[in-house]
């Protein structure tokens, strides 16, 4: 049985990640999971420079899911490239590193410094956080501004890129075109979906950023249905995620178009998560005698 | 090592108005200090996210940890009602606890406001040190307070005056004529800062207890941060994070 997958040149071991954001750079949930079972960690999200990101609260939970508005708090690409990536090397896992900025000229930064990084085998753009004033889903609401900041970054880049696009347009394939059309590498959706909640007793909104972004298993469907209409109007690859709870999920994505699968918020209900998905993923494909994971991509009927 | 495990529940109790005791056998209690805390996960699956909750008291063969706490929402409802040789999900052991050594044969005061009350029991129980206890409460639906007199003097401050000091635990410190070298302690916010500024005058050192809400609870999320003085360590900004280089800080190193 073959569980790796290709995602624009490089091969994972298997099609499971960490979803940015919710894994940090991997040291802290290497107490519960080994890092070697994973396809790749994707780090969270890095600026050229340290961000101190939103003030609290900044998480809530909701039916089903949860609220985070962060703002992409993160050491800076420096610490990252001195302290995190030196660890995730000690792995035999594929590491991405998420990059986000406030301008263009900030992404290129990061993306210039990780070039002399080897061991960094994917460059994750995050165009789609809606948690910051300043860039990030700025350059990813918009097909144009998405194809600027694509193949400009693809001039700087070494590595290859994958545009991490936003749920929160009105077409998410005329987004997927774009990036594809810039040069994009491989693409992953989706990031989390704007929300809102508040606390009726207190009148006051659970996060202090009054808006934040909503992932966990509720929003499971809306994912699926982007990544399928993403997977027939493009022919990038494509890393699913959104609401992924345990292996049955990841396949939905897989039939729906996936290459690869990312999960996030569950790494905060069940910290076993990822690593338990990969033995589901192995179970499915026994059960239905499925000899190359590759043939399951895309393989919805109908 | 952090583990989550399935823990079985042997006792529960309601102490006063929204306010359970209970009791789960877990292998946890092998390594737990006071001051660190565990989270519990609801079966509903409704609510995904792990629910952070201080460990009150270890028992004497570090088998079983109890949890004191107040019902806020669907989570702690449905702990409320678990009986005897239910079973529950636990993510433990936690953060950082008190820095017990710091108050060895010291005249120290251990602060509990409400539902911050709890961890100050085991902190009592593994302090060697003149202690002072002084606790807040709303109103003379008192808890708790018994288990801690076996430990030190108890000074109890109630908000409406039914019991003790009328006012908070900063009033029954004054009106008691108190003093102390060290303060440990845990509760809401305005007492923490009242406490905070009290250190500063005294210049004494004061370790406190934050919570925030979180959702991972090991130091991975970044959602339960606090202001820090300098810069962080871990961040390289000035943010620490409560659930793993906290909940417990010396006051001055963050800002409340």
């Amino acid at each position: 049985m073959n569980l790796k997958t290709t995602i624009a040149g490089v091969t994972l071991q298997n099609p499971v990640m960490t979803a940015s954001g919710t894994f940090g750079s991997g040291m802290e949930y290497s107490e519960f999971v080994d890092l070697n079972r994973l396809g790749a960690v994707v780090t969270k999200g890095v600026a050229n420079v340290p961000w101190q990101g939103n003030p609290t609260p900044r998480v809530a939970e909701v039916y089903g899911g949860m609220l985070n508005a962060i703002g992409l708090q993160n050491p800076g690409i420096d610490v990252l490239m001195e302290r995190d990536i030196p660890f995730l090397r000690q792995y035999n896992t594929k590491i991405i590193v998420n990059v986000c900025g406030k301008t263009v000229e900030d992404y290129i930064e990061v993306v210039e410094k990780l070039g002399d990084e080897p061991a960094v085998a994917l460059l994750e753009i995050n165009v789609s956080c809606p948690n910051v004033k300043e860039g990030a889903i700025a350059f990813g609401q918009k097909a144009d501004a998405l194809y600027n900041i694509t193949s400009e970054l693809k001039k700087h880049a070494r590595q290859p890129l994958i545009m991490k696009l936003s749920p929160n347009v009105t077409d998410i394939t005329e987004m997927a075109k774009a990036a594809e059309a810039a040069g994009a590498d491989a693409l992953s959706l989706i990031n989390t979906l704007t929300g809102m909640k508040i606390d009726v007793h207190k009148r006051k909104f659970a996060i202090a950023n009054k808006t934040g972004g909503m992932s966990g298993p509720a929003i499971k469907p809306i994912a699926v249905r982007m990544v399928y209409q993403t997977a027939q109007a493009v022919k990038l690859p494509i890393i699913g995620m959104g609401g992924i709870a345990n292996a049955e999920d990841a396949i939905e994505f897989i039939l729906a178009g996936a290459s690869a699968v990312s999960i996030g918020a569950m790494n905060f209900v069940n910290p076993y998560s990822t690593i338990e998905i990969v033995k589901g993923i192995e179970d499915y494909m026994k059960k239905y005698k499925v000899e190359n994971f590759s043939d399951l991509i895309g393989a919805v009927e109908g | 090592m952090k583990q989550k495990q399935t823990a079985t529940v042997r006792s529960q109790r309601q102490l006063a108005a929204q306010i359970f005791d209970m009791w789960i056998e877990t292998e946890l209690a092998g390594e737990a200090a006071p001051g660190q805390f565990i989270c519990l996960y609801p079966k509903d699956k409704s609510t995904l996210l792990p629910r952070p909750i201080s460990i009150c008291e270890i028992n004497e063969e570090r088998t079983a940890l109890r949890i004191v706490y107040r019902i806020t929402g669907k989570g702690t409802t449905e702990f409320s009602v678990y009986k005897q040789g239910d079973t529950v999900s636990v993510l433990g052991n936690l953060g950082n606890g008190f820095p017990v050594a710091k108050g060895k044969e010291k005249r120290v005061f251990l602060i509990g406001g409400g539902i911050g009350i709890p961890p100050m029991l085991q902190l009592a129980k593994e302090l060697q040190a003149q202690k002072q206890i002084v606790l807040g409460y709303r109103s003379n639906e008192l808890f708790l307070h018994n288990d801690l007199e076996r430990y030190g003097q108890v000074y109890v401050a109630t908000e409406d005056g039914s019991a003790g000091t009328k006012g908070n635990v900063m009033d029954a410190i004054r009106e008691n004529g108190l003093d102390a070298d060290v303060i440990f302690a845990c509760g809401p916010m305005p007492m923490l800062r009242a406490i905070k500024r009290y250190a500063e005058e005294k210049k004494i050192p004061a370790y406190i207890s934050l919570e925030e809400h979180m959702a991972c609870g090991v130091g991975a999320c970044l959602g339960c941060v606090v202001k820090t003085k300098e810069v962080d360590h871990h961040s390289n900004v000035h943010n620490a994070r409560i659930c793993t280089d906290g909940p417990v800080f010396e006051a001055g190193e963050v800002e409340i």
